[in-house]
């Protein structure tokens, strides 16, 4: 093998200058997470950069619910899985099943309707919120976590539909021609067709619709509030409440809370970039 | 033989029949848009009506203008969109090219990159927020140790704290966008680079002539887009300042918030309306260049 000649090595001392100020950038906040998470209370405000005690003890204390803002640890946490599931399954019935009325069945009115959701996709969810909250109130159901799948759904469903109607736009029409000549009724072309085909990019816009949802802050604070209805991004806000919250605890909630989407993402990372990103800006 | 099958089935299909058929095609089209249309009549068009009518006395206007934090706000606004988005979307741009480059250890990189968009930004910002306290955070610790000196006290100096916010804001999406503006330099045909240096042309004349052209729409759709995103952007503000200190760091979709909060629902409405002309000339470009 050949040593690398005096030109290749500079421009990899060039590329490490731009590499190692990106790759603290990029971790120190996660770092200083995972560092909280793993510190007890004294260890952790000193300020250090390595751990000098590093301890599980603060999993276990969360794992057990054993203070006063973790009371409802395991409820909060499913009940983020629960609004999540439900808008990532609620989102991909309504989605689909738009999209594939407007791209295949090429119903009347489907130019408006898509013009209606790439409006909405536009409109900055946090300014949506504020008229959401008070209907959500006028429809009664303010605490209830509907609301919050609901809203969630509304949100994710105009990129979804977006992005699902990209795609089978991209589906050859012969198909249909093909199976409404053997006799396929719309809901057989739906269902033997459509569905099988659309599978990986449904995949993206489930996973998508439920990260949405299992990441979100301002709804979830404005519209749920009792302790035990709360998901876990209210609950980790909650913390600053009091003026001497338990940080450590709160970074070890943080983590625990992180790490599914961050897992999801990389598990599907094929199909996330691929789906979402094509959609996301077309050029 | 399946080409003489076609023309007798399409003479089996006689006209009253292809009738019938549509009208089975249009019920379920019907049927199958429905439920996005009650979504939208429901949860977008009857809020936004609403809120229009809440906000329809000029005096939650009046109000809004007077609140002494507004102008400040406005101002913190146009900042975080205008200034945020050109660092962030030029940080973009370089940094795409930088993971153009094949090296494994760039890869690795690259998987490590992604990370602040693929977590949730709670508990990051948060983490951010402790690591920046003035008496125990790890930022100040740090610089009393090496210099003996006491650290700034980050987030309660109005400038510094809406920098940070926007430091924030740009830790979370720029991966997204550099990922974006690296699909976009991947889909340039490499010969055109390769002629460039039989020219003999250098790295940024490559960039002037080859990258750039080919990469202008896309990236403007993006910085348009982003600005969107970026104007709705309540988490890096709320969670890093609180919109502190003394109210003075707000963007106009915390500020919204922040009236609702205060159970003045007519000038949280008034303050999106005030937003609508940063946000409208945005939204109908990018209208146009997606529904191409």
């Amino acid at each position: 093998m050949k040593l690398p000649d005096r030109q290749t090595v500079a421009t990899d001392a060039k590329l490490l200058l731009i590499a190692i100020p990106v790759a603290i950038w990029t971790i120190l906040p996660i770092y200083h997470m995972f560092l909280f998470a793993i510190s007890r209370k004294d260890s952790a405000f000193s300020g250090n950069i390595w751990p000098s005690h590093p301890t599980f003890g603060n999993f276990v204390t969360v794992f057990k619910e054993q203070h006063y803002f973790l009371n409802h640890f395991w409820l909060q946490f499913w009940n983020s899985l629960f609004i999540a599931v439900m808008t990532g399954v609620l989102t991909l019935l309504i989605a689909t099943a738009a999209a594939f009325a407007v791209s295949r069945l090429k119903v009347r009115g489907g130019r408006w309707v898509m013009n209606l959701a790439l409006f909405t996709y536009f409109i900055p969810a946090a300014f949506l919120a504020v008229p959401m909250y008070r209907t959500m109130g006028l429809y009664g159901l303010l605490n209830s976590q509907w609301s919050l799948i609901l809203a969630m759904v509304t949100i994710a469903s105009p990129y979804a539909i977006w992005v699902l109607k990209q795609a089978s736009d991209k589906l050859p029409y012969e198909l249909d021609e093909a199976a409404v000549m053997d006799g396929a009724t719309p809901v057989q072309l739906f269902r033997l067709v459509y569905l099988p085909l659309m599978m990986p990019s449904l995949v993206a816009i489930g996973i998508y619709a439920l990260l949405l949802a299992w990441n979100e802050y301002l709804y979830a604070f404005l519209l749920l509030s009792k302790d035990t209805s709360i998901t876990l991004p209210v609950a980790l806000g909650n913390f600053l409440s009091a003026d001497d919250s338990p940080w450590e605890l709160l970074m070890a909630t943080g983590f625990i809370y992180a790490l599914p989407p961050a897992a999801i993402y990389y598990v599907f990372r094929r199909y996330m970039v691929g789906g979402l990103t094509a959609g996301a800006v077309k050029s | 033989m399946a080409t003489s099958n076609a023309p007798s089935a399409a003479v089996l299909l006689e006209a009253p029949a292809e009738k019938r058929r549509l009208t089975t095609w249009e019920f379920w089209g019907l049927m199958l848009i429905v439920p996005y249309v009650a979504l939208f009549v429901l949860f977008v068009l009857y809020p936004v009506i609403y809120g229009f009518w809440l906000a329809r006395h000029p005096h939650s206007y009046i109000d809004l203008i007077d609140d002494p934090i507004f102008f400040r706000t406005v101002i913190n606004t146009l900042i975080f969109v205008v200034v945020g988005v050109l660092i962030k979307m030029a940080l973009a741009l370089g940094l795409s090219g930088f993971f153009m480059q094949t090296r494994p250890w760039i890869r690795w990189l690259s998987v490590l990159f992604i990370l602040p968009w693929a977590v949730p930004s709670i508990p990051t910002i948060l983490s951010v927020r402790f690591m920046l306290n003035p008496e125990w955070g790890m930022i100040n610790t740090q610089i009393f140790r090496l210099t003996g000196e006491d650290g700034p006290n980050w987030l309660n100096d109005p400038t510094l704290a809406l920098a940070l916010a926007m430091a924030m804001h740009i830790w979370k999406s720029l991966p997204f966008w550099t990922l974006i503006l690296l699909a976009g330099r991947l889909s340039i045909a490499g010969d055109l680079y390769e002629a460039a240096s039989m020219d003999g042309a250098t790295r940024w004349q490559k960039f002037l002539h080859v990258t750039w052209p080919s990469m202008q729409a896309l990236f403007l759709t993006c910085t348009f887009l982003s600005m969107i995103w970026t104007i709705g952007d309540f988490n890096s503000v709320y969670l890093l300042t609180g919109g502190g200190p003394a109210d003075l760091t707000h963007v106009l979709a915390t500020l919204g918030i922040r009236y609702l909060r205060l159970d003045r629902v007519d000038m949280a409405m008034a303050t999106i309306i005030f937003a609508m002309p940063l946000i409208l000339p945005l939204v109908y470009i990018m209208m146009k260049r997606f529904s191409k």
